[in-house]
């Protein structure tokens, strides 16, 4: 709400990569991932546990502290975030560019009431004055449909539900109507009725503000359900990427292919929901090469020597794999 | 910070119910304190009279302070006398004892809460420096001296701080308590220092330490994607919920220093109620010792009070 700038060109993620110093050595979190985000456009990073999805939002948004270290280059609106100064990065962080947590029961403060963690928003990125801000406290509590809101407002995380305390946590990201949302695992720690409400509430949020959304999730029923390009992270780097019905209806990838088939599916026949074999690798101790090669049955000696790179397959589509044309032509999983 | 509206309605309840639970605690003080004085070796009659002692003078005198009565006969004429304010005559002085403490209390108060500022002035700041820079030289530094101010003794400290800036440097008097109010604080400084050295230590290790699990919070994160002020994120973030153990540490504490101020007024020569303590032991002057023993013991109840009021203040869970 500052500055009026071009943010028309959307987000441009160029080389990220995030390394965090461990006692057990150098962890490659994120390792050089580059990402697209048209404005109004809605984007899903999906991978397991430890494969750099969060991290990735974190470091677009600068959240990365020591021991980690980000590098790379992620324009938003003609200026580099990862380069700029602390305090002109704090003007861009809640206003243009928000973001929401998974749990938001740890992400809301227990001690603050509601309604101060929402107008303190305000107070950061506007001039409005205590009423006005009320009063956009209130229109926001409606906009992400919490009943009595006058009330609620000075109310207690503690007071609310899970499902409620999500919907304040993106009111709050709301505050100051930003341009780009980057929402990690937001439906992840709330039950499956009410994750889809709050899904529904981002599609109906991103096509009333004209909002770009990353939605990072392990969930590929999210992604299919809400958005319209994706991307697959294993052990920090993305490993494929298209629309999301590209991805869907033909992966490239072996490991996407494995994450497909173990995704159970309404209305087909009933098979054995297939697991990939082993764990993600360690990110201090990556296997050379193809990271997934220990756990890929297509894997050859080229796939142990060379790590493969991200190639671009025509209509937007890119995969990290020797094999994608044999991935592709394998039987189909679903 | 805007805490008003339906958050103040739990907390006047949690303050009322937090008052009446007060009643059996000092029903408690009184007992114990009864009990113990009568425990005590040595009877006051014969502290009286010295080595004049003859029987029917002890009796006399046992007659005249009531202690000829029957011990429950006794315990209630002690009960209905502390809430009348009468807490009987000093043996020594022969100077009504609730004159008496008056006339002392108020040096030790004022010694401890400038004790607990000065602490809290250290350890605040140098918490939060150490925390910010853990692992670091800073750190190890700060909690180096203040390792050395906690392994101390309190009476140790200030015998150096006497010898170094009293009668070396000669920056502060070396005992005494001033006429005026602003001579009363210099008088004070150093015995309040001493005593907030070792306190601000427990303090500064107990802040140091929740600030380092706070600082690592998901709402710390998300209140900087907010894109908040560092200085806002420090205070009403991360200091804030870093203060709810501090500050029932810090009233438990209290009690400590109200003990450590014993010490600290004998070695200074501070006339306050530690040192008329010490005297009415050794003097077996047992009214004195029972109405100090009484209002100190209501000064730490009064002070876990204020310290459980101000924690369901900065916690609007605890008065849930």
């Amino acid at each position: 709400m500052s500055v009026a700038i071009d943010t028309g060109l959307g987000l441009t993620v160029r080389g990220l990569t995030a390394l965090f110093n461990t006692p057990r050595g150098m962890a490659l979190a994120v390792a050089d991932v580059d990402l697209d985000v048209a404005p109004g456009e809605m984007v899903g990073l999906v991978g397991e546990s430890g494969s750099g999805k969060s991290v990735t939002l974190r470091s677009i948004m600068g959240l990365i502290q020591t021991p980690g270290h980000v590098t790379g280059k992620v324009e938003w609106g003609g200026r580099d975030l990862v380069a700029m100064p602390a305090e002109e990065l704090r003007r861009i962080r809640g206003s243009e560019i928000a973001m929401i947590f998974q749990e938001p029961m740890t992400a809301l403060n227990p001690v603050l009431p509601v309604g101060l963690q929402l107008e303190e928003n305000l107070v950061a990125h506007t001039r409005l004055n205590a009423r006005e801000r009320r009063a956009r406290a209130l229109q926001l509590m409606n906009t992400v449909g919490i009943p009595a809101a006058e009330r609620r407002l000075n109310e207690y995380p503690h007071q609310f539900s899970g499902g409620m305390r999500q919907r304040a946590m993106i009111a709050i990201a709301l505050a100051c109507s930003p341009k780009l949302l980057l929402a990690d695992e937001p439906t992840t720690a709330l039950d499956v009725t009410i994750q889809d409400q709050i899904l529904k509430l981002l599609l109906d949020l991103r096509d009333r503000l004209a909002m770009s959304v990353v939605l990072v999730t392990h969930d590929l029923g999210v992604i299919a359900g809400t958005c319209d390009r994706m991307a697959v992270m294993y052990a920090g780097r993305i490993v494929e990427m298209g629309t999301v019905i590209d991805v869907f209806r033909q992966p490239r990838h072996p490991y996407t292919r494995g994450l497909l088939g173990s995704v159970p599916r309404a209305g087909a026949v009933r098979t054995m929901l297939s697991s990939i074999e082993g764990t993600p690798p360690s990110l201090t101790d990556l296997p050379a090469g193809c990271a997934f090669h220990p756990r890929c049955s297509f894997a050859t000696d080229i796939c142990r020597q060379e790590r493969p790179p991200l190639l671009s397959l025509g209509n937007d589509r890119k995969a990290a794999c020797f094999h994608h044309d044999r991935v592709a032509a394998a039987e189909a999983i679903l | 910070m805007q805490n008003i509206g339906s958050g103040s309605l739990p907390l006047f309840s949690f303050v009322l119910r937090r008052i009446l639970q007060m009643i059996p605690t000092v029903v408690f003080i009184l007992v114990v304190t009864f009990v113990l004085v009568r425990l005590l070796p040595g009877d006051p009659a014969s502290a009286m009279l010295g080595d004049r002692a003859i029987d029917a003078d002890v009796e006399r005198i046992n007659a005249s302070l009531g202690l000829d009565k029957p011990i429950p006969v006794q315990f209630l004429y002690f009960v209905k006398n502390v809430f009348t304010g009468d807490l009987g005559t000093s043996i020594a002085l022969k100077l009504p004892v609730t004159t008496i403490i008056m006339q002392r209390l108020p040096v030790t108060l004022m010694l401890t809460l400038m004790a607990a500022l000065l602490a809290l002035v250290l350890a605040v700041p140098l918490a939060f420096l150490a925390a910010l820079r853990r692992e670091q030289t800073a750190d190890a530094v700060i909690r180096g001296t203040f390792q050395v101010g906690l392994s101390m003794p309190v009476f140790y400290v200030g015998i150096l701080m006497l010898t170094v800036f009293g009668a070396t440097l000669k920056w502060f008097p070396v005992g005494g308590y001033g006429d005026t109010f602003a001579d009363r604080l210099y008088h004070l400084f150093l015995p309040a220092l001493t005593l907030a050295f070792s306190f601000s230590a427990v303090l500064m290790r107990n802040l140091r330490s929740s600030i380092i699990g706070v600082i690592n919070a998901e709402y710390v994160d998300f209140a900087r994607a907010k894109g908040l002020r560092p200085r806002i994120i420090m205070t009403r973030h991360v200091l804030r919920n870093a203060l709810i153990s501090t500050v029932t540490l810090f009233g438990l504490q209290i009690g400590t220093l109200f003990g450590g101020a014993v010490i600290t007024e004998t070695v200074f020569a501070v006339p306050g109620a530690g040192r008329l303590m010490i005297d009415s032991i050794y003097g077996r002057d047992y009214p004195v010792l029972q109405g100090l023993t009484i209002a100190l013991a209501v000064l730490v109840s009064l002070t876990f009070l204020a310290t459980d009021i101000f924690q369901a203040w900065l916690d609007p869970r605890v008065a849930r």
